[in-house]
């Protein structure tokens, strides 16, 4: 009897309620669940900014965000930015799935250090109030997402500046604990019998992530506190008249920059791998090479980031190298798209929505990929760098790529992180609001870049309005898609059926499919042997 | 010059494909453009690389056909789909090779979206209950993986041929200094003595067959068939002087004097916009070149010598 109630008492201690539960937590479920929770609100304000700008652009003569001037304008594209970027992308990805997922895919009890679990994740509200500030303060942040100086230091004199900065730093150091955190689950809390070559590729993709945050960001921050300086403190990092450069700054910044992009998109390719095996009914095609291609994009990753500097007036033989680095990124993500489609070869593919997300980015994001490969050419970029060629570009594989690999992964473990079903027809109307919507903005880009039609401008000479005003109405379709998927989400957790530990059928072999949905507060407490 | 030549044997082998499959001549009486009319008639008289690549141009018009304004503009025009017309032999390049490369691209996006709607086809569930276990194919991960890299080296060639040409100002007949300010454009003729502001002509003052945000009250005025060596520097934040017919585009960094060059083969007016986001009027500080014949070019410099037009010039 003793002997019951003391377990009893140590059970109730390792579950906390209330607000201790969240507040204080050291779960990895709960806390991603947060992460997810925090993303959603990141995109909802994200996602509104952006209709915004397609309102503003919907016609020429704009006049909805014309205050201060304009200034309304360019602070709404910076906070767009760096809000998609750090505050819906980033912790719903790797924050969200990765903090839920990674523990149950290698059998492991928890994250390696709860407690810093905990703070990366709390980090990340100050962060998000800072970076809501920038927006209302003085006159704003219109900077840019990648505030270059010296717009970002003697353009905006006042705090606006101060308070993205040090949002970012805040939101910088959360990565960078939350890198550490999976690296060290990832390498020391796997199962035995799970090797390196025999986890997931969702985990990999974490794991080459984490890498990428934990060698990119303090770059960033570096950045972000010289311009600090130089803007409080009377430095001249990058104050020519001191003897600075901002062209330093702007290394520095895509230094940290282009990784950034592959740390948005590889937890999507895992998540990917995952889902199109599961629908396949396959193990994934070339998991080897999957596994380094991804490694190889992180490391090439880190080599070619003043390709978004090709028309500062670099020299022709860094301009050259540049472009030879950036055309070779091509040859691993090709492995990546082909072995998928291998994956699907000879398989029995069902349709499930997180399927059609997974084939919808696979076509999205070649097209976003080949465009980078346009543009990767120093020469022909000269004609399409900060034009909406370059937006059509990184929307393809940012708003298609990592947000199709989002979806993919909600719908695909809603069912295990809930324990209810969403119905399929639902969320099949959804993808398919989704992609045309998102296709409908982004695509006619293309021709306004091409056509010449510079980006960040809040009003277009009048020849462009054609194009600008289909690309608004495809924001309006998305934005009922993402009201619609809110409402979906409801109906799921409201009246969603019952899900079983495997919804998925036999083609899902990854580990959390062992467990309950939802998995109880604690999983794997003793460890399961992976043969 | 190894790598133009290779752009141009695949783009002979590629035009002799289209005008077989497309009745070139027939299909161009519809096309407005003089570029494009030329482009037609080679194709009756496949000879020359230069004439091939017309007839690129035009399968990429016939494929946009369907759009009422086609892509050759010194401006933007409605529905544009394409660049602006080249009016420089580096644009002229840029657009080849950018063509070349949306073929290519297209290409595999093609094949891309192909290979998954078979597979959609052929192996859904009803079609294939029984999935196969092949999980690898070393020679098929091989080919994958080389193909793209001998692509990647096709494409490299010109790629750097275009990067190289554009870098190397030849020898220049007339250097122009474009000042960046928050927010207009300040131009010099240091050979000439000349120096003015250009600033974007409100809504309200512009003339009939202006550009609304396009246009400027003092334009940069250039002699055709000249080298001319553009140096941008600024005076606050960064901007960027672009040109898109030109192919030009240079950002202007405060504590720098960045360098590039265009020719101009054509008289005209051309169009550009700020290209570096620099504050609140980013998008309300345009370019305006006006190419003009020599003989003009200088009695306009004899123009602007008259001290009364220049207060500005300190």
């Amino acid at each position: 009897m003793s002997y019951a109630t003391t377990i009893d008492h140590v059970h109730n201690a390792d579950h906390p309620t209330g607000w201790r539960r969240w507040v204080l937590s050291t779960n990895h479920k709960d806390i991603g669940t947060m992460y997810i929770i925090f993303g959603a609100f990141g995109a909802l304000f994200g996602s509104t900014l952006s209709l915004l700008i397609r309102l503003q652009l919907a016609h020429p003569h704009g006049t909805l965000l014309s205050g201060g001037e304009f200034q309304i304008y360019n602070i709404v594209i910076t906070a767009h930015g760096l809000l998609m970027i750090f505050f819906f992308v980033m912790p719903v990805l790797i924050g969200g799935f990765g903090n839920w997922f990674v523990p149950l895919m290698i059998g492991a009890p928890d994250m390696a250090f709860p407690r810093l679990n905990n703070i990366s994740f709390w980090l990340l509200i100050p962060s998000l109030v800072l970076l809501t500030l920038s927006i209302v303060v003085g006159s704003g942040a219109g900077t840019g997402w990648t505030f270059y100086p010296p717009l970002s230091s003697i353009g905006h004199p006042d705090a606006a500046v101060d308070f993205m900065l040090v949002s970012l730093h805040l939101a910088g150091a959360s990565s960078i604990l939350g890198a550490i955190n999976f690296i060290t689950t990832i390498f020391n809390m796997r199962a035995p019998g799970m090797t390196m070559h025999k986890a997931p590729l969702f985990v990999w993709g974490i794991l080459v992530t984490a890498f990428l945050l934990l060698l990119a960001v303090p770059v960033l921050a570096g950045a972000i506190t010289m311009l600090l300086t130089d803007r409080g403190f009377g430095t001249s990092f990058f104050e020519p008249a001191g003897g600075g450069d901002p062209l330093l700054f702007q290394h520095l910044f895509w230094f940290f920059g282009h990784p950034e992009v592959y740390i948005m998109i590889l937890p999507a390719f895992g998540v990917i791998s995952q889902v199109i095996s599961t629908f396949a009914r396959k193990p994934v095609f070339g998991y080897l090479g999957m596994a380094y291609a991804m490694v190889s994009i992180g490391v090439i990753g880190f080599v070619v980031w003043a390709h978004h500097m090709f028309t500062v007036g670099m020299d022709v033989n860094a301009n050259a190298y540049f472009t030879a680095a950036t055309l070779i990124i091509a040859v691993p993500t090709g492995i990546k798209i082909f072995s998928w489609i291998a994956t699907m070869w000879g398989g029995s593919l069902t349709f499930e929505t997180p399927m059609l997300y997974a084939i919808g980015f696979i076509i999205l994001f070649v097209i976003g990929g080949v465009t980078g490969v346009t543009l990767a050419n120093g020469g022909v970029d000269i004609s399409l760098h900060d034009t909406y060629f370059v937006v059509a570009h990184f929307h393809y594989v940012l708003s298609m790529g990592a947000l199709f690999g989002i979806f993919a992964g909600f719908y695909y473990w809603f069912p295990k992180m809930t324990g209810k079903m969403i119905p399929e027809w639902m969320g099949n109307i959804h993808f398919w609001i989704t992609f045309v919507g998102v296709n409908l903005i982004f695509f006619p880009m293309h021709f306004l870049g091409l056509a010449g039609m510079p980006r960040r401008i809040p009003d277009y000479p009048d020849a462009y309005s054609g194009w600008n005003y289909i690309a608004s109405l495809g924001a309006l379709l998305t934005f009922a898609g993402a009201i619609y998927f809110a409402l979906i989400v409801y109906y799921g957790f409201k009246w969603g059926k019952k899900a079983p530990s495997n919804p998925w059928g036999p083609g899902a072999t990854t580990l959390e499919w062992t467990l309950p949905s939802p998995p109880p507060f604690h999983t794997f407490e003793t460890q399961p042997h992976v043969s | 010059m190894r790598g133009l030549q290779t752009i141009d044997s695949f783009l002979q082998d590629f035009s002799g494909l289209l005008c077989a499959h497309n009745a070139c001549p027939r299909e161009s009486e519809e096309l407005p453009v003089p570029r494009l009319k030329a482009g037609a008639k080679d194709c009756k008289d496949p000879k020359g690389p230069k004439q091939s690549r017309k007839r690129l141009h035009l399968f990429l018009t016939l494929i946009f056909s369907f759009v009422p304004y086609l892509a050759h503009a010194d401006h933007p025009k409605p529905w544009q789909m394409y660049y602006q017309d080249p009016v420089t032999p580096v644009m002229d390049h840029l657009y080849d090779f950018h063509t070349l490369l949306l073929c290519i691209e297209g290409t595999i996006v093609l094949i891309v979206g192909a290979l998954l709607i078979y597979v959609i086809i052929r192996f859904r569930a009803s079609k294939n209950a029984a999935p196969s276990k092949v999980a690898h194919n070393t020679l098929l991960e091989v080919i994958w993986t080389a193909i793209p890299v001998l692509i990647l080296v096709f494409i490299a060639f010109p790629s750097f041929k275009l990067l190289y040409m554009m870098d190397v100002t030849p020898k220049a007949d007339l250097t122009i200094k474009a000042i960046g300010n928050q927010w207009y454009w300040t131009y010099e003729y240091p050979d000439h003595n000349i120096r003015f502001d250009s600033n974007i002509v409100p809504e309200d003052q512009l003339k009939s067959g202006q550009f609304r945000l396009l246009e400027v009250d003092n334009r940069v005025i250039v002699p055709t068939h000249t080298n001319i060596r553009i140096i941008t520097t600024s005076s606050d934040v960064l901007h960027s002087w672009a040109v898109p017919a030109f192919g030009v585009k240079r950002d202007s960094v405060p504590g720098r004097l960045n360098e590039t060059w265009f020719h101009v083969k054509k008289e005209g007016v051309y169009y550009g916009q700020c290209s570096e986001l620099c504050g609140v009027k980013h998008g309300f500080m345009p370019i305006v070149v006006e190419a003009v014949t020599k003989a003009q070019f200088e009695q306009w410099l004899v123009s602007k010598k008259n001290p009364a037009q220049t207060p500005s010039g300190g």
